[in-house]
């Protein structure tokens, strides 16, 4: 029996890039104190918006710009709402999901069943695209290793230089950011806008750079995979690759399995990411003094700037 | 008193206008049909087949029929939801075109006794209720012939929906069909659990392909499978429809269902007033299946033994289900010179030899 396991592991890959791209966004939005719960809705917005970039002729330059602007345009709406407006965030993030799915589903009617004129090919680096197990990691497309590339330099905007620290502080405690003479409101923008377009972009990648077409919840529910990993990451960026290659993996794996032999129920395989999700959420938050030290503490409150 | 007998005159006036408001109108009211879809019309697979059958029936009657249809309509309470609605909009006859409307159709069809039901696929039939279905094993046996010629790994993959036998058999004819050629063929197959899931179904494929498959088939709707090995470089086939267009170095060949026949017969025989209420099994022989658009890469040797099989499925001097028939131990599961029965054949739920892995649910 052939137990190849490098297959298994292109396939967690593919599924845990846009999820590390939208993690990471959502990663900086929540470390502001901005709880955006939308990326549903966004990544099919910027899946759609690349998928009709491509359609029509685009490169995939303009594809990848149009998929980034959805997503700031629709988190635009979700920071206007709920940090100017001081709305509540958990409700406008779920109304920004269930916009995004609605929009992207009526708008994306005439696209259903199209395939991408072109689309990301992946670019191989010689000799280490090869190795067995470790060689997906070296054979991935661009969107793949900005993923990588992003991962390094969102730790490193984070925690080394003064922006990041400022950031960092907003979502601590905005009241003494406000004091010390930080731009709450203006971070807070900037950070949720820096989500939106990550959002937008893991459309892009599901869109033209793993799918090639258009269909109804492109993203099968993957932007919720998304918020919970940033969870399971602690709000630092290490553990978020990890957690999107689990998670990817998962339903990765259930597929595997029945080519290898092992009978698995279907419905089993559906439901493994979601039920993966749960569990690992339900072990952190049995933690309570872990959750307190590390998530940011204004997380979800708004604040009345005064200007 | 004046009122009441006001009223009264009102309704008996509005009750006389509207019935010769309808006598007028059905005589020259064109027949209303309805189509229920299982996915969008765009999936360029199974609904797309139907929707171009809807559209020939469309062509072929003209005017004396209006026909309209409902798509990605979920199998289970929202399927009956929606045959129910078209039920009392005035259709006369409603196609549900997928296995898993069966029981919802059944259960309006015992509401609506003057409404004429046809189920695709099904096993059920009921007063109202008349199945249609088509033998896909037949192309997809044709298919197997091809990929027995083409392939070199000798391993072939099957993308497979649930584990129904209309499924079982599509799987085990593609691998009697290229054993036929290499008798040591083998075919793996990946159960998704739904018949159209474009990235489901190309993470099947992917898995398949990975693991060794380079001729691929499937039992679902979309092109998706198609499209993943052409972007792999192996082959695979278009199922439903002609996929050729979704990837032409990768497409094969496409068994398809051509329903435009028996949709027009269907109306006609409405329309004369006897509707059609036999089960109908239709295959290559009555013109409702076909294997369609051969890559040009296919070798002539190929070509002939297809054509010469798909002749003999025509005059009906071969049955795809005709002994020896081994299951997967070897052990011989129909003898040499027999076939299965119709009935057999819709029951199948054994993996012949050649299919690796078990069939779920045993």
């Amino acid at each position: 029996m052939n137990f190849s396991v490098t297959p298994l592991v292109a396939s967690a890959l593919a599924a845990a890039i846009p999820l590390v791209i939208a993690a990471l966004g959502e990663l900086v939005t929540e470390r502001s104190g901005v709880l955006n719960l939308g990326l549903e809705g966004l990544m099919l917005m910027g899946a759609l918006a690349s998928f009709v970039a491509v359609a029509h002729g685009g490169g995939l330059a303009v594809s990848l710009l149009c998929g980034v602007l959805a997503g700031v345009a629709g988190a635009l709406v979700f920071a206007v709402i709920a940090i100017t407006l001081q709305g509540n965030q958990v409700a406008t993030g779920l109304s920004l999901t269930i916009l995004g799915t609605g929009v992207s589903a009526f708008a994306g009617r005439q696209y259903v069943g199209f395939r991408a004129p072109t689309a990301f090919s992946d670019w191989p680096i010689p000799v280490l695209g090869k190795l067995p197990i470790v060689g997906p990691f070296f054979s991935m497309n661009a969107l793949g290793y900005f993923a990588v590339v992003a991962l390094f330099l969102i730790s490193a905007f984070l925690y080394r230089t003064r922006s990041g620290l400022e950031l960092r502080s907003v979502g601590e405690s905005p009241s003494v950011a406000r004091s010390l003479g930080l731009h709450v409101t203006r971070t807070r923008y900037l950070a949720t806008l820096f989500g939106g377009g990550m959002a937008g972009l893991a459309g892009c990648y599901y869109a033209v750079a793993q799918f090639k077409m258009w269909q109804d919840g492109l993203t099968s529910g993957n932007g919720w995979i998304a918020l919970a990993l940033v969870v399971f990451a602690s709000w630092r960026p290490p553990r978020v690759a990890l957690g999107a290659l689990l998670f990817g993996g998962v339903s990765a794996l259930g597929l595997w399995l029945q080519t290898v032999g092992i009978p698995v129920s279907t419905f089993a395989l559906a439901s493994l990411p979601y039920l993966a999700t749960v569990v690992v959420l339900v072990t952190i938050s049995a933690d309570q003094q872990a959750l307190r030290r590390y998530a940011p503490a204004s997380l979800g409150k708004p604040f009345f700037d005064g200007d | 008193m004046k009122r009441k007998s006001f009223w009264i005159a009102g309704i008996a006036a509005a009750l006389g206008l509207a019935s010769v408001g309808a006598g007028v109108g059905t005589a020259a009211e064109p027949l209303k049909m309805a189509f229920v879809y299982v996915g969008p019309v765009g999936d360029g697979g199974w609904t797309f087949a139907h929707d171009l059958g809807r559209k020939t029936l469309e062509k072929n009657l003209g005017s004396k029929v209006q026909t309209s249809y409902v798509e990605n309509v979920p199998e289970g309470q929202d399927a009956e939801r929606v045959i129910r609605d078209l039920a009392t909009k005035g259709n006369k006859m409603i196609f549900t075109t997928s296995f898993g409307y069966m029981e919802q159709t059944l259960k309006v069809a015992k509401s609506f006794p003057k409404v004429e039901f046809y189920h695709a696929t099904g096993f059920k039939s009921a007063p109202n209720v008349t199945i249609y279905n088509t033998r896909m094993y037949e192309p997809a046996y044709l298919a197997g012939i091809i990929a027995g010629h083409m392939t070199k790994s000798g391993k072939l993959g099957f993308v497979a929906s649930f584990p129904i036998p209309e499924v079982v058999r599509n799987i085990n004819a593609y691998t009697m069909g290229a054993r036929t050629v290499k008798p040591n063929i083998t075919t793996k197959v990946v159960w998704i659990s739904t018949w159209y899931d474009p990235s489901k179904e190309r993470q099947a494929a992917e898995t398949l392909i990975g693991q060794g498959a380079d001729v691929l088939l499937q039992n679902t709707d979309s092109s998706a499978t198609l499209q993943t090995s052409q972007d792999k470089g192996v082959y695979a086939f278009g199922w439903d429809s002609d996929m050729t267009a979704y990837a032409p170095k990768a497409h094969l060949a496409s068994c398809i269902e051509v329903w435009g026949g028996y949709y027009t017969k269907a109306a006609e025989a409405e329309l004369a007033g006897k509707p059609l209420h036999q089960t109908v099994w239709g295959g290559i022989k009555e013109g409702m299946n076909d294997l369609v658009s051969l890559n040009s890469v296919i070798p002539d040797e190929a070509r002939k033994q297809v054509a010469a099989k798909k002749a003999d499925m025509a005059s009906g001097k071969f049955m795809v289900f005709t002994g020896p028939i081994k299951l997967q131990d070897g052990s011989v599961k129909l003898p040499a010179g027999k076939s299965l029965t119709d009935k057999e054949i819709d029951s199948i739920n054994y993996y012949v030899e050649g299919v690796e892995g078990q069939l779920p649910g045993k």
